[in-house]
């Protein structure tokens, strides 16, 4: 959402950029040779594992985009309880249910800790943020389409 | 009675001071600022946060300035890649420690340790978190202690007995485990020596002491220990 906050930029942006991947394409499968990569969000499940290394593996440049990918943020509230991938289901779907407590077996597993991306694979640049400001995701796009290496110091904003 | 004056270089800039002054105020009266978290004008020097961290040319140790006095012919350097490093290494350490999440902290934008991080250009922390989960104390009539979000530096603790003057708050257990306590570790309510002041809570640099349904932004004033102290040495001359 945040990204759709730079408004009239994408116009120009779009003039610049072919979209090749995301949440809400009808694409089944990350692509290969990818120049830049957004990934949002921590890592909390089996499967948000293996996308983000199958999009590292084929992604030049991959950025942690907003807090929640930076630093684990509230989705890794869970990550102070004991055998968090337990308690959280059990908070959501037994504790905090009226009737039917069952908790859902054939959704991905969830990990034992939330991480942040830069945890599991190599992130190349990193946009705080919660939510990133539209300013600075512009910066950086802009940057790296001109061929230049952001410059994050005083741009950005920790959490 | 006059006092002993000693002069020295602050990045190559020639600075005389009276004796016995801290790096870090021999600096700061020259103009040049040398980043901060433990330490608060008004109250001693606690040099826990190592934010401060500076070279002395001759030395291959690194010195805390708010707790090295100043000595003839001491050249010191506050900028540096090194320094920088070290500075950048010591939020990432704070930030990781405890559970520090700014989008859910009531200090989020009024933080100092936030701050910090941005004008260092944290953009990231390289340590692993401990995400600990610490006692959170909401006992008392209006302020609140989240020991999650504490940094351990000890100004809560320093202004309740410096300027306070009833010692309410301490420090029990060591190291990681340390925690800010009321009285002999009782609850905030129970405790009987707790004056209510809220000078806790105006000076804490984060979001570990607040004031339950009051704004952080109109809370905190860490300028009242130098204010206090000030006025008070002014009255005792008088």
């Amino acid at each position: 959402m945040s990204f759709l906050d730079q408004d009239e930029l994408l116009v120009d942006l779009a003039k610049k950029v072919q979209l090749v991947y995301s949440p809400i394409m009808d694409i089944k499968t990350f692509p290969k040779n990818v120049d830049v990569t957004l990934v949002e969000g921590a890592v909390a499940n089996e499967e948000q594992k293996s996308l983000l290394e199958q999009a590292r593996a084929q992604t030049k440049i991959l950025i942690s985009f907003g807090d929640c990918a930076v630093t684990g943020n509230v989705t890794a509230l869970r990550n102070a309880w004991s055998n968090s991938d337990q308690a959280v289901l059990e908070k959501a779907y037994v504790e905090n249910s009226d009737e039917k407590a069952l908790i859902p077996v054939d959704v991905p597993k969830l990990l034992k800790k939330v991480r942040p991306l830069h945890e599991v694979v190599k992130v190349d640049y990193f946009i705080p943020g919660c939510p990133p400001s539209a300013a600075l995701i512009n910066y950086v796009l802009t940057e790296l389409l001109a061929g230049r290496t952001p410059n994050m110091e005083g741009r950005c904003k920790y959490g | 009675m006059s006092v002993a004056m000693v002069t020295l270089k602050i990045d190559g800039v020639e600075v005389t001071v009276p004796e016995g002054t801290t790096i870090l105020k021999a600096a700061k009266d020259s103009g040049i600022i040398i980043p901060t978290l433990c330490n608060l004008e008004g109250l001693t020097s606690y040099g826990g946060c190592r934010l401060c961290l500076v070279e002395i040319i001759g030395s291959p140790k690194l010195f805390p300035a708010c707790a090295t006095p100043v000595s003839t012919g001491m050249e010191v350097i506050t900028q540096s890649n090194k320094l920088r490093e070290y500075r950048k290494m010591a939020v990432q350490l704070l930030l990781s420690e405890r559970t520090h999440i700014c989008s859910v902290c009531v200090a989020n934008d009024h933080c100092e340790l936030q701050s910090l991080a941005n004008q260092l250009g944290v953009d990231h922390v390289i340590f692993e978190r401990n995400w600990t989960s610490e006692e959170i104390d909401s006992t008392h009539d209006f302020l609140v202690i989240d020991r999650n979000r504490c940094i351990l530096c000890t100004r809560c603790i320093r202004v309740c007995d410096e300027i306070e003057g009833v010692h309410t708050l301490e420090l029990k257990l060591r190291g990681k485990d340390a925690q800010v306590i009321m009285d002999l570790d009782n609850l905030w309510i129970n405790s009987c020596s707790c004056t209510s002041c809220r000078k806790c809570a105006k000076i804490c640099p984060v979001g570990a002491i607040y004031i339950e349904g009051e704004p952080v932004s109109h809370t905190k004033n860490k300028d009242i220990a130098e204010f206090i102290t000030e006025r008070r040495q002014r009255k005792r001359r008088q």
